[in-house]
């Protein structure tokens, strides 16, 4: 038989799945720059989601509600434990924290626009509140965080209800670094910091440690602003049963609970992808810590990390949930990661839907920035009203599924309208995987 | 002046507090004393007007807490967080006071006649914090702005990760944090330091007596060759 080298089969040149193309570049990266890797934004490796569930629709079981005209309430209030002026939304989607810094001015006016056209709530962030924002927001949160940047108790006065910040999804136990590029001379004094520096941000408040001491900092608040304000408080998602647990003991009005996708101005990779936990796995635990204490539903519960359409936020309170909060869904409602600016996201080294170096404040949108030029490109008016159109949309959405279940409010959807489409997202949002009884880790449901 | 007298043993401090919430018409220049405080926490916070408060013996954690414009005094001794981010105003502590005090104050003067326990002056952002006795470890931890002024010695990791404050100590001090370095004294400093004393009632210690400290800027931007310092 004839020599035929150039004919023995070859083999795909096989990419390894443990040294893949994204993990060799962070290797090349790290061993280039001898420096990890900061960007904004949430965990975007594949963990089990809401779409891993899918809603039973009424059949000849449940009766469905007819979807032009009979009525599905969406609205909620929240703090109505101890606030004497609880806040009444309507719609349970809310704005997440984000700060004038991490933020441009005209994208903070755009938040409470949108939000306002739609009678829901926006939130402040790290550094305090700015007159656009309280002028555009018909109702605002206001952070208290650990580096207590731009904190002033005339604003805590002038808030509609005061957030606790304790954690956040992305970065559950982590601090923060806004870089020079972004201290503004504005940003600097609202910190009172030299401007163009580094500006680290604490992991812990500096006045307490531990849900005893939480206790007397949230009574502290509330005697400040005479019980008026709903007091809430925010845990990133790690232990959500004993964390909500204790926020509950220490006095909190509402529990803010922000899973691993939920996104950060500025960390460390390897610590959006590593730390916190998805929020499908943190819902039900943090339900069931309310329902053991007698307090679902009298403690409302808002829950973030990745929702970004109405089917989310229906699967969200079906699962216990009182309110959701979007920032990152938000941010591309306004124009972040636009492919219609994909020229200026490769000169940037990256491509439309993938640009997360918000921190270095080169956003081609001009909503992550504190650039005056690329802040004129963003319109807040414009910016504010694709904010309320995709809330509307996403309100209507969840009342669609609402409807289809036969419910007359977004709040009396329960864990009975879902299944699991896998084994993990069976597991961890204790429904049944679709077709079976089965739930992992219960013996009976 | 006849002063207005509340009673913490028969009255609930929320009613104490909203009345120190009164319009500022009705409360400058007023003096209110409160008796029995008995360590309870958050009495006198989130003031706003021109009161003197007068509390007749200790309190507990956030006495004055994010005071503005008021005059508190405090008989005796306070638990955490003492005049936290307080905006403007003067509280005076005459006894001891525990951890945290003054700390993310903006504004203001706090006077500690005793000793202040760990992280006072802790995220300093601008008030002026003058301690009699000695402050524990970590104090004027990231402290930003303002000056805070120690008679005796201060712990460990004095003014680490400092920003802009200054730190003038009488005493020794045990070590000091990342970043934190001796200052010369200029004559800005020395200003500042004698009008301080002067405002808390040392105007009899000497000036000379103490040293100054401050950041050595060498944190300011991310720097890995720095990464242990962090």
């Amino acid at each position: 038989m004839a020599d035929t080298p150039n004919k023995i089969p070859q083999t795909e040149p096989h990419q390894s799945w443990t040294f893949d193309k994204l993990t060799n570049s962070q290797i090349r990266r790290a061993a280039a720059t001898g420096i990890y890797d900061i960007r904004g934004g949430g965990a975007k490796r594949k963990v089990p989601h809401f779409d891993d569930l899918l809603f039973l629709g009424a059949s000849v079981s449940r009766y469905p509600l007819e979807g032009y005209r009979e009525k599905c309430g969406t609205d909620v209030v929240l703090g109505t434990r101890f606030a004497k002026k609880p806040i009444h939304l309507k719609t349970p989607v809310t704005i997440a924290g984000m700060s004038f810094g991490a933020l441009s001015a005209p994208a903070k006016e755009a938040l409470g626009r949108g939000a306002g056209a739609v009678g829901t709530s926006t939130t402040t962030g790290d550094g305090g509140m700015t007159p656009e924002e309280r002028g555009q927001s018909k109702i605002l949160v206001y952070q208290y965080l650990p580096s207590r940047y731009g904190m002033n108790p005339d604003d805590l006065r002038k808030a509609d209800a005061i957030e606790v910040v304790i954690g956040q999804g992305a970065k559950p136990g982590g601090g923060g670094m806004l870089l020079g590029q972004k201290i503004s001379a504005r940003v600097a004094k609202m910190r009172c910091l030299p401007e163009g520096i580094d500006q680290r941000s604490s992991c812990r408040h500096p006045d307490w440690t531990g849900p005893d001491d939480l206790e007397i900092k949230i009574a502290e608040i509330r005697e400040i602003t005479d019980w008026e304000k709903p007091i809430y408080v925010k845990i990133g998602a790690t232990r959500p049963y004993f964390d909500v647990a204790l926020a509950v003991k220490a006095g909190a009005d509402v529990v803010v609970l922000d899973g691993m996708q939920g996104g950060t101005a500025a960390t460390q990779e390897v610590f959006i992808e590593h730390v916190g936990i998805p929020i499908l796995a943190a819902i039900r635990p943090a339900v069931q810590a309310l329902q053991d204490l007698g307090m679902h539903r009298k403690v409302q519960l808002i829950v973030s990390g990745g929702i970004r359409n109405g089917a989310d936020v229906a699967k969200a309170m079906a699962l216990g949930a009182d309110a959701v909060a979007i920032g990152t869904a938000a941010l591309i409602a306004m124009g972040d990661n636009d492919p219609a600016l994909e020229a200026e996201y490769n000169k940037l080294g990256t491509t439309a839907g993938a640009y997360d170096d918000w921190h270095e404040g080169r956003d081609p949108a001009g909503i992550t920035t504190q650039d005056p030029e690329l802040m004129k490109r963003f319109d807040p008016i414009k910016g504010g009203q694709r904010l309320a159109n995709y809330l509307t949309v996403m309100t209507m959405e969840a009342q669609v599924i609402a409807r289809a279940c036969g419910k007359s409010h977004l709040h009396n959807l329960e864990p009975e309208d879902l299944v699991a489409l896998t084994i993990e997202a069976s597991a961890m949002a204790k429904v049944p995987l679709a077709g079976t009884n089965w739930i992992p880790g219960m013996d009976k449901f | 002046m006849e002063s207005i007298k509340y009673d913490l043993a028969k009255t609930p401090l929320r009613e104490v507090n909203q009345f120190l919430h009164s319009d500022a018409s009705l409360l400058n220049g007023k003096h209110i004393e409160i008796q029995n405080p008995n360590g309870a926490h958050n009495i006198a916070v989130g003031l706003k007007s021109e009161a003197k408060v007068l509390v007749h013996g200790h309190a507990g954690y956030y006495a004055a807490g994010m005071n503005q414009i008021a005059d508190v005094t405090i008989e005796g001794s306070v638990g955490a967080g003492v005049a936290e981010n307080m905006m403007s105003g003067r509280v005076h502590v005459k006894g001891f006071a525990s951890n945290a005090a003054g700390a993310t104050a903006q504004g203001g003067l706090l006077v500690i006649d005793g000793d202040a326990g760990l992280r006072c002056a802790i995220s300093l952002k601008g008030a002026d914090i003058v301690v009699g006795g000695s402050v524990g470890s970590f104090s004027a931890f990231m402290a930003q702005a303002g000056n805070l002024v120690v008679l005796g010695d201060a712990g460990e990791g004095l003014g680490d990760s400092i920003y802009e404050a200054r730190l003038f100590v009488r005493g020794k001090v045990k070590s000091l944090g990342a970043d934190c370095e001796v200052k010369t004294m200029g004559p800005e400093e020395r200003k500042i330091l004698v009008d301080l004393l002067s405002r808390s009632g040392h105007s009899d210690v000497s000036p000379e007596s103490f040293t100054l400290y401050g950041s050595a800027r060498t944190l300011y931007h991310f720097n890995v060759a720095k990464s242990g310092a962090y």
